[in-house]
């Protein structure tokens, strides 16, 4: 415990100079931006930056590069909540809760709450980046194909629980989905599947491709067709921030999102997304009401959130303590980390002990810029809604556009999107929803991948995902996944579901 | 108005004196495309290097990074730009020499279809394996392989990358080509399955294998280069540990479309040399585990030849590994 505040004294003398604050302050507040703009990811934010950085000492570097990554988090809420488009695999639940809340006039609400989640959850996932930042890596490490493929499975039962409709409809986009993220070349023997001969889909479809497509361009083009439901989004505003019966109602679903985020994020192969769908499924099993869920209940924003931004923040865990970046965001801070001359490994924490603890009291102040940063803009992004629909739509049509070129620069991702957006505008028409679909495809790819990779160390024997003396979490999450199924599928359950969902 | 379509045309006329005349090359900024995701070990040494360029060209050289079909789409995508001297490339070991072997439907031709400009920098690849594993040194590693090679699980970052690249290269020469081969989706994931103990062995770039090594989470048995790094002085050299045959590097380099002009060659290399001389670039290279390329290796003629030299060397190997 001493050592703990005496690491954390060391880490705010480092954090709390001018120089670091500052840049604190310009990583969220540029992390806040991208993650509003559709499209445009810290991905590809990081690396366009990281030239600037050059120049500065690599402690300040980081402090700013992680302050655009947890900023994102924090803003990405934003657009999926006011005009439904997920930026990110892990706002993608947010959309379903927070974008009819705010068709309801209560997107301040959303807005207010996802910021205050995301506060509580950041700060307590900090607290545990610090406190058991060390012993926390061994979980990392007892995570290896098989248990890492039984978690997805997992993961995929939720989805069938994220359906608003038929369940039926519901499993058929979850399939899709996994046949979407089956497409290009094949990671064991390098052959290309489903490419048809084009190289641009070799490397399969991009994420942001499909979910701007069949969220953004399609939820435009559906609300060019009916005025009268934009009016609605237009004139109702409503109160800007949660009240306390809001918040009342949403404490119990911030500490569950936070906790299930918290340990998600920890997992190498980015575990962090399983954590809004987690937290999602969890508040809806325990709802007393769960048909309110899909219509703008507020702990589908309070828990999905939460668990999104604990996720972010422990994700750091394996790259800080084992030197190990478990997703794409932390591979480019390994990047930025080795361009400064500061090579990650599992030593970082003993030979840069400024760097280590110096970046966890940065993402605490971190996470208090944000809030002071966002609850003030709750008011102006909600007027935003007020914007004449001849003017948004064009420009959240660019924005996408420039999201999706500057992820790989190639001009054929922004007609891929065009094409998915008229998809996705079918997929509206017949109603079938786009949520599963994303879900299926996110974790398709992560399951075949382990799938595969488990099967050729076991040599083929399955028995590796139910050997319970050598794997007994695989075989755990297998059981989790089979209960959650057959709550989901009980008939009776689902008769009074269907009554209650479907015309 | 008219001043406005005056000045467009001003601006036209010097763009395209600009690309005309190559002697006053260059007039504005250089693409540098490095084919895979920015901070991976191509992309780091391409920044370091092409900050320092930007400086002796007095035009920015902008990294632009375009991945995908591990590396040979940006690769592509440079080779095929016009050959004005303003699109080259970073490209590596397999982009460069491992690449017509493996991809066979290839868009470029590395051996005769391109300028070379110069090797930017040597990485050496490290056989490391997880610590528990029976084999103490290199000679017991490569008699366990051989006796045992249906037990053996090797990890590599994809088909096509430096990892797989390198591991088919020491399978093919020890003679067991069909051992097991888990692909991960990068360096870091197939890292991390190797320090929790779920695979065996794999082959790998020093810059991503150095700090696990010396905080004892993975061991490494040999570099596969003709000297011991300084970054892991203790780890002997394939020769030392007696696989003398197992010699790779997983240099990075430079090159341009075929017909870029002389001059514009000419000042690339010069700006090329000048970055790999100066001290802070240096530092920075070699505190990344990097080999700094001989005098030789910096020219085109020498550059091509190092191409040539590995693709002779990997062709054979590759085109018969399984996949």
């Amino acid at each position: 415990m001493g050592e703990m505040i005496s690491h954390l004294t060391l880490g705010f003398g480092v954090a709390l100079t001018l120089q670091n604050i500052a840049l604190c302050f310009v990583g969220c507040l540029v992390g806040t931006l991208i993650g509003v703009l559709p499209g445009v990811g810290p991905i590809a934010t990081i690396a366009m930056l990281l030239p600037i950085t050059f120049g500065l000492d690599p402690v300040g570097a980081l402090i700013m590069l992680a302050g655009i990554y947890y900023g994102a988090q924090y803003g990405g809420s934003t657009t999926a909540i006011l005009v439904n488009i997920p930026g990110e695999a892990t706002s993608v639940v947010t959309t379903l809760d927070g974008h009819q809340m705010a068709k309801q006039g209560r997107a301040g609400v959303a807005l207010g709450t996802a910021a205050l989640g995301s506060f509580f959850a950041g700060c307590v996932a900090t607290l545990v980046i610090a406190a058991l930042g060390a012993p926390l890596t061994k979980l990392a490490l007892l995570f290896g194909p098989a248990e890492y493929f039984s978690l997805m499975v997992m993961g995929l039962c939720f989805a069938v629980v994220l359906a608003r409709g038929s369940i039926l409809k519901a499993f058929c986009m979850i399939m899709l989905g996994l046949l979407l993220s089956t497409v290009g070349t094949d990671l064991e023997t390098g052959q290309e599947r489903m490419t048809f001969g084009f190289p641009p889909l070799s490397d399969g479809i991009d994420f942001a491709v499909l979910a701007m497509g069949v969220f953004g361009f399609a939820e435009v083009l559906r609300n060019l067709e009916s005025p009268e439901t934009r009016d609605v989004v237009r004139t109702k505003i409503g109160r800007l921030l949660p009240n306390w019966e809001d918040i009342k109602q949403s404490i119990n679903p911030v500490l569950r999102g936070t906790t299930i985020g918290a340990i998600l994020g920890i997992l190498p192969g980015n575990g962090a997304v399983l954590g809004p769908f987690a937290s999602y499924t969890v508040e809806k099993k325990l709802a007393k009401d769960p048909s309110r869920f899909g219509r703008g209940a507020i702990e589908g924003v309070a828990g999905p959130e939460s668990a999104n931004n604990a996720g972010a923040q422990t994700a750091f865990i394996p790259l800080l303590t084992l030197g190990i970046p478990p997703n794409a965001v932390m591979a480019l801070m390994v990047g930025a980390m080795t361009i400064h001359g500061i090579i990650p490994g599992p030593q970082v924490m003993t030979k840069n002990p400024e760097l280590f603890w110096g970046m966890i009291a940065s993402m605490w102040i971190g996470n208090l810029m944000l809030l002071v940063i966002n609850l003030p803009l709750v008011g102006v992004w909600v007027k935003l809604l007020q914007v004449p629909y001849r003017l948004m739509f064009p420009a959240i049509l660019i924005f996408c556009c420039i999201g999706i070129y500057s992820v790989n620069n190639q001009p054929v991702d922004v007609a891929f999107t065009a094409l998915f957006g008229l998809f996705g505008y079918l997929l509206i028409k017949l109603g079938f929803e786009p949520a599963p679909m994303l879900l299926g495809f996110v974790l398709g790819k992560l399951m075949e991948e382990k799938l595969r990779q488990a099967l050729i160390i076991s040599r083929g024997s399955f028995y590796t995902f139910i050997d319970y003396q050598n794997r007994p979490i695989s075989l755990g999450l297998l059981i989790v996944s089979i209960i959650v199924l057959v709550i989901a599928l009980l008939p009776a359950m689902s008769k009074k579901r269907d009554e209650v969902f479907t015309e | 108005m008219k001043k406005l379509t005056l000045g467009l045309a001003a601006a036209f006329a010097l763009a395209f004196a600009g690309t005309a005349n190559a002697q006053n090359y260059p007039t504005k900024p250089i693409t540098m495309i490095v084919p895979f995701a920015a901070g991976g070990p191509t992309d780091i040494i391409a920044r370091i290097v092409g900050e320092n360029m930007s400086k002796t060209l007095g035009q920015q050289v902008v990294v632009e990074n375009v991945a995908g079909a591990g590396g040979t789409t940006g690769i592509a995508r440079a080779l095929t730009s016009p050959p004005d001297g303003y699109t080259i490339a970073m490209g590596h070991l397999g982009t460069f020499s491992a690449a017509p072997a493996t991809y066979p439907g290839l868009k470029y031709d590395p051996i005769n279809g391109m300028q070379t400009i110069g090797l930017a920098g040597g990485t050496p690849i490290l056989i490391v394996a997880r610590k528990n594993l029976e084999a103490k040194d290199l000679k017991e590693f490569v008699a366990y392989v051989k006796a045992n090679p249906d037990k053996l699980n090797e990890a590599h970052a994809g088909v096509g990358s430096v990892s797989w690249t390198t591991c088919t290269l020491l399978k093919g020469q020890l003679g067991v080509p069909k051992l097991n081969a888990v692909a991960y989706r990068g360096t870091g994931p197939a890292l991390n399955d190797l320090v929790s103990g779920q695979v065996d062995f794999m082959c790998d770039q020093i810059v991503s294998v150095a700090e696990q090594v010396k905080a004892d989470t993975i061991k490494a048995y040999a570099i596969a280069s003709p000297q011991r790094s300084p970054a892991l002085p203790n780890v002997p050299t394939t020769k030392e540990a007696g696989l003398p045959e197992f010699q790779i590097e997983a240099w990075n380099g430079i090159a341009a479309p075929k017909g870029t002009p002389k001059e514009a060659v000419d000042k690339l290399v010069d700006a090329l040399n000048k970055a790999l001389n100066d001290e802070g670039v240096k530092k920075r290279l070699l505190d990344l585990g990097t080999v700094m390329p001989t005098a030789e290796e910096r020219t085109p003629a020498g550059f091509a030849a190092v191409v040539k030299r590995d693709a002779d060397k990997l062709s054979p190997i590759l085109a018969a590994a399984p996949k």
